[in-house]
């Protein structure tokens, strides 16, 4: 199965300039450890620990994986993942 | 250095200048690579606070799925102070997200929100380091 992962700018510096990259996992946590082993330091900037970094947004299709299961949501062959960091500040 | 057209600097002020006292956020778009902000895009603080914004979570896919299939980028992400200076706070620093964007900074806490002056600054951050910029309305 291979899910599409559309990389922001800010990442991009782990992916070759790619803004979008192919993996493969049977939920959000497991297809970030696959894009790990190609595209290291990757992962530290979406997952803090065992969760998702609080000012970085990932959706699956159209949904925020907070709405979800989080970095257990589940994956299908042919969805789309959206990383964007969150627009924030004080 | 920003050159901004004036009417949508006069825009990004009256939108802080309505969202007074909380703080007031949206971006301007523009064609990729070009560094000409073009299309206003006021946007709702989901944190509805005086001292933190953030975009709906909602909102900011949206808006980057739309800049995407017009082929734009975030020439400006704006936001206001309203109790503090047009400077960039700590917050503010370690969450930029765009090192290609301009952050423009509008403080209404001289009475901006009524009819005092406004502070209207521009600025660089780029990992952790800020500079400002000097603006040139067009």
């Amino acid at each position: 199965m291979t899910v599409t992962v559309a990389i922001p700018t800010v990442l991009r510096q782990y992916t070759d300039g790619q803004k979008q990259v192919s993996g493969s996992g049977p939920d959000l946590a497991a297809l970030i450890t696959d894009l790990e082993t190609r595209h290291t330091g990757l992962s530290d900037r979406i997952i803090d620990g065992n969760a998702l970094r609080r000012f970085v947004n990932v959706y699956v299709n159209d949904e925020d994986v907070r709405f979800l299961d989080g970095l257990g949501t589940p994956l299908q062959d042919g969805d789309t993942v959206t990383i964007l960091p969150a627009v924030a500040g004080g | 250095m920003l050159r901004i057209p004036r009417e949508i600097a006069d825009e990004i002020v009256a939108h802080a200048r309505r969202d007074h006292p909380d703080e007031a956020c949206g971006v301007v778009a523009g064609p990729a690579g070009s560094d000409r902000p073009e299309r206003f895009i006021p946007m709702v603080n989901a944190a509805r606070s005086p001292t933190f914004y953030e975009f709906d979570s909602m909102d900011l896919l949206r808006l980057y799925r739309d800049m995407d299939a017009n082929d734009e980028e975030p020439v400006v992400v704006y936001h206001s102070h309203t109790a503090t200076e047009a400077y960039p706070s700590r917050t503010d620093i370690s969450y930029a997200s765009e090192p290609h964007a301009h952050y423009v900074l509008v403080s209404t806490r001289d009475g901006a929100h009524v009819s005092g002056p406004v502070e209207f600054r521009s600025f660089r951050i780029v990992d952790g380091q800020v500079s400002e910029e000097p603006v040139e309305f067009a």
